[in-house]
């Protein structure tokens, strides 16, 4: 509250500065970033807009309690590399957090600023510091294993996995992650498009994560190549973290789904982003974008695909059974598709993919919808018009209706109990599951979809891993 | 271009006929778990396609697999050319599900082309398993026939078929197996493997005979881990994606027509890289001549 924050502040009422972006007719064209960041000014500028609460509310927003005064103080007296280490310490990703975290419900939700103006740009703050890290400072291995330490073997690389073994690694354990496809990441690799996280951006921060001593091991599919028991009984590792993700792609199930051209958004992603079709035929994997792309969904991963479609060339439209005001995406990204372009159709639910007599899509029959009573997610739920069926054309289809969690580990290790929903079961203390020693987190746990929250679970079960091996072996409590 | 990394090394190759190829891949963990009907993604280099293919043997105490493949496209034509002591850059597997391989009798085999490669560990686990096996083998010549010493070894009786007559019966391996289920022949399981027509085709055929048949479906992939969806072919009308629920499947119940129908999805695409690929080498080879060290691919 504001009551409770230092007042000898000058300029707290100076406007929130933009982050600056590229021009939305140019970006639309190509992969490269689409946000530019802050240059130095801007950076502080923006830190003396923070007041420095007492009580910080913005912390209790971020799911890594990031010291956010901490690293913006650090900002605004120029000691930049001592905010590389505030943010380092709860966040060994801070550039992709910077960029992708949706902050307007969690840390810039909870900033004391918000509630009589705009509140700090957190993120953007927090971007800035990673990007002076990175063109300043170089960054030298710093492993900190014994040879004989516990192994600790961490299933996936997306964000949950990648933090819990920096956290697991800078404890003094022997961490490999297995990854099943080639390349680490996880969504950030395959489903987040590089115009909105550079690839640098991503190798620089899995290089920071390799430096501290973490082996990753690629194309290994735990469950097939290897199994949860073996790593644990043959492999020698101690305990498990497991982060393997949402990564079971949705589809409608209406008829005509199956033509050719109708991709699943994951497919759509994982061609463009990780085989990088945008590149074909330089680089190998094929992808066909028509003219006209509609993508189902109001999601991120809806806003991505629309995205990449544009910058394929294509015309470019979401179809959401909603309106916009309800529509789940980060709020910037969904700001930033619309000013390239892509058209959002609201409240249109489609029935039928059409085809041509080539099997190849030609059309979308839609019915329109109405909003009723909010449902069990809150928000208010669609209902079609009977009768208002109308046909939208379309040469390609892509459904991001949504995902769930990835069933493959799961379905090979009975002893791990699920929940309904598919998600794995764990104690929201420490995360561990069903089995003593095997931890999970991030969207293979919980629903959050974020990439800050599979984070989050990443620390609390590096921390409870941490427990549970010192316990093991008679050690003391840990000094993190 | 290619790694030597020696991860996934390439220790022996042999051309199994023209255009065909075998490669022995190290790959211990993929040796060790693989079972009959399974497949690893490959990658050749850092801009490869990820490429689906039955891992045709497995030689655990080794640590290899061994791969055979068409030079049909892009990718597999840079197989093709990969030497022994290069490296794949990415193998993952072994993926899919294993077929359900039981004792159940005599079962007989069809394979056509390409789908001997899919069908010879087919064969080695029924026949270890102690069946009694039939295979009906086909190609468009003689010439494009392999791995079939191999099956005369374990099985009982051999058939060939092939389009232009050049060895056994003149004609479509489909055509064998009408003839002996025509005799009274009598059969307690069938496996085809193949191009789409022939499997169909067999399917259609044992359906009157109420035999169970097996087929191995190839689908378009991009993952191989069930994360994308591409590889959705509908089986007795559910939707199932073959890269985890398959690639076996009970042939009577798989949408051929549908299956057909996405596979052609990238048709144009795979031109165009074959073109860009023409353009790449003609362009080398010139390098090549200017720089006077011509080397003939
Ligand atoms: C297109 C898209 C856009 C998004 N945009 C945002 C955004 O802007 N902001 C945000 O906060 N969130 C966003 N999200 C959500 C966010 O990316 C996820 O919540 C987050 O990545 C989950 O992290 P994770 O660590 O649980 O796993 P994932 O990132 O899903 O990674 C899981 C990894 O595990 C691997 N794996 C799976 N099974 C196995 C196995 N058996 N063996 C070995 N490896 C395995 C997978 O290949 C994958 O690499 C987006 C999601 C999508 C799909
Ligand atoms: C589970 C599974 C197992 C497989 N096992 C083998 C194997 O053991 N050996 C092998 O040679 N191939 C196998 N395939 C097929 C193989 O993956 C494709 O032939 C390969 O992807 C072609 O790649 P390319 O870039 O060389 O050709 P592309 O340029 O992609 O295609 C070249 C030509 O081949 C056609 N084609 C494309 N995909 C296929 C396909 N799946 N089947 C037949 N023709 C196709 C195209 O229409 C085009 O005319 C398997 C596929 C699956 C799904
Ligand atoms: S990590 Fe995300 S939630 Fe936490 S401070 Fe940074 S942007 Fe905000
Ligand atoms: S970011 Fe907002 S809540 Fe946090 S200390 Fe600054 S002004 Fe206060
Ligand atoms: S290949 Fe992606 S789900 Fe099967």
């Amino acid at each position: 509250m504001a009551e409770e924050t230092t007042t000898n502040r000058k300029a707290k009422r100076e406007p929130r500065n933009p982050l600056p972006r590229r021009p939305p007719k140019e970006r639309a064209n190509d992969f490269a970033e689409v946000a530019l960041g802050f240059d130095v000014k801007a950076a502080l500028a923006e830190a003396r807009r923070c007041l420095q609460c007492k009580r910080p509310t913005c912390i209790e927003g971020c799911p890594v309690g990031i010291d956010i005064p901490g690293f913006i103080k650090a900002v605004e007296e120029e000691r930049f590399e001592d905010a590389v280490s505030v943010l380092k310490d709860r966040n060994n990703l801070p550039g992709i957090c910077g960029r992708v975290c949706p902050q307007e419900t969690q840390c810039e939700k909870a900033c004391v600023l918000g509630k009589r103006q705009e509140p700090v740009a957190i993120g953007a703050l927090e971007r800035f510091v990673a990007d002076w890290e990175r063109d300043n400072i170089e960054s030298r291995p710093q492993p900190n294993q014994g040879h004989d330490a516990p192994k600790v073997a961490v299933i996936g690389s997306g964000p949950g996995g990648l933090t819990a073994a920096a956290d697991l690694a800078r404890c003094g354990y022997r961490v490999t992650i297995f990854e099943s496809l080639h390349a680490p990441g996880g969504v950030l690799r395959y489903g987040i498009p590089p115009f909105r996280l550079p690839r640098d951006i991503l190798d620089r921060e899995v290089d920071y994560v390799k430096s501290l001593g973490v082996q990753i091991e690629t194309n290994v599919l735990v469950g097939k190549t290897l199994t949860l028991q073996e790593l644990m009984e043959e492999e020698g590792y101690e305990a498990v973290f497991i982060a393997t993700g949402a990564g079971l792609p949705w589809f409608l199930g209406i008829p005509g789904e199956n033509l050719s051209g109708v991709y699943s958004a994951n497919e759509f992603l994982t061609r463009i982003n990780l085989m990088q079709a945008y590149r074909f035929p330089q680089y190998r994997t094929p992808i066909r974008v028509g003219k006209k792309t509609v993508v189902i969904g109001g999601g991120n991963t809806a806003m991505d695909s629309a995205r990449c479609a544009l910058r394929m060339g294509s015309q470019s439209a979401i179809l959401y059974r909603r309106t916009r005001a309800e529509m789940p995406a980060r709020a910037e990204e969904a700001e930033n598709a619309l000013a390239e372009g892509v058209e959002l159709r609201e409240l249109t639910v489609p029935v039928r993919v059409l085809g041509d007599e080539k099997g190849r899509v030609r059309a979308l029959q839609c019915q329109r919808a109405k909003l009723g009573e909010p449902d069990a997610s809150g928000r208010r739920r669609p209902l079609p018009i009977e009768g208002s069926e109308f046909d939208v054309e379309a040469d390609t289809v892509v459904i991001a209706v949504s995902q769930s969690p990835n069933p493959l580990l799961p379905s090979t290790e009975p002893r791990l109990e699920l929940g309904k929903d598919g998600r794995l079961i764990v104690n929201p203390e420490t995360n561990e599951t069903s089995i003593p020693g095997v931890f999970a987190g991030g969207d293979i746990a919980n629903d959050a979809g974020t990439v800050i929250a599979a984070m989050g679970d990443g620390k609390v079960a590096a921390r409870a891993i941490d427990q549970h091996l010192r316990k093991k072996h008679g050690l003391g409590p840990s000094p993190h | 271009m290619h790694q030597h990394d020696g991860k996934f090394e390439i220790l022996s190759k042999r051309v199994m006929a023209p255009g065909t190829t075998r490669l022995e891949v190290k790959a211990p963990r993929v040796a060790r778990k693989a079972r009959a009907g399974q497949f690893v993604m490959v990658r050749v280099d850092e801009r490869g396609e990820r490429i689906p293919l039955t891992i045709a043997e497995r030689h655990p105490d080794k640590g290899t697999i061994a791969i055979v493949f068409q030079a049909l496209g892009f990718s597999t034509r840079q197989m093709a050319d990969l030497e022994v002591g290069q490296s794949f850059k990415d193998v993952l597997g072994p993926l899919g599900q294993p077929t359900d391989v039981r004792r159940c009798g005599r079962v007989v085999c069809v394979a056509g082309g390409l789908g001997i490669a899919f069908m010879y560990p087919e064969i080695v686990a029924f026949a270890e398993a102690g069946n009694d096996i039939t295979s009906i083998l086909g190609a468009r010549s003689k010439d494009l026939l392999f791995y079939v010493e191999e099956i005369e070894a374990l099985s009982t009786h051999v058939h060939i078929a092939t389009d232009d007559g050049s060895l056994g019966h003149h004609g479509l391996v489909t055509e064998i197996l009408a003839g002996l289920l025509e005799k009274g022949e009598h059969f307690d399981y069938c496996i085809a493997t193949g191009p789409i027509p022939m499997m169909r085709a067999a399917v259609e055929l044992t359906k009157r005979y109420d035999l169970p048949t097996l087929v191995s479906l190839d689908p378009i992939m991009v993952d191989g881990t069930g994360m994308c969806g591409a590889c959705r072919v509908t089986v007795g009308g559910e939707v199932k994606f073959a890269c985890v629920d398959g690639p076996d499947f009970d042939g009577r119940l798989v949408d051929f027509d549908e299956l057909a129908n996405r596979k052609r999805a990238f048709v144009e695409e795979e031109e165009r890289c074959r073109l860009e690929e023409t353009a790449d080498r003609l362009e080398k080879e010139r390098e090549a001549e200017q720089s006077g060290d011509a080397t003939s691919r």
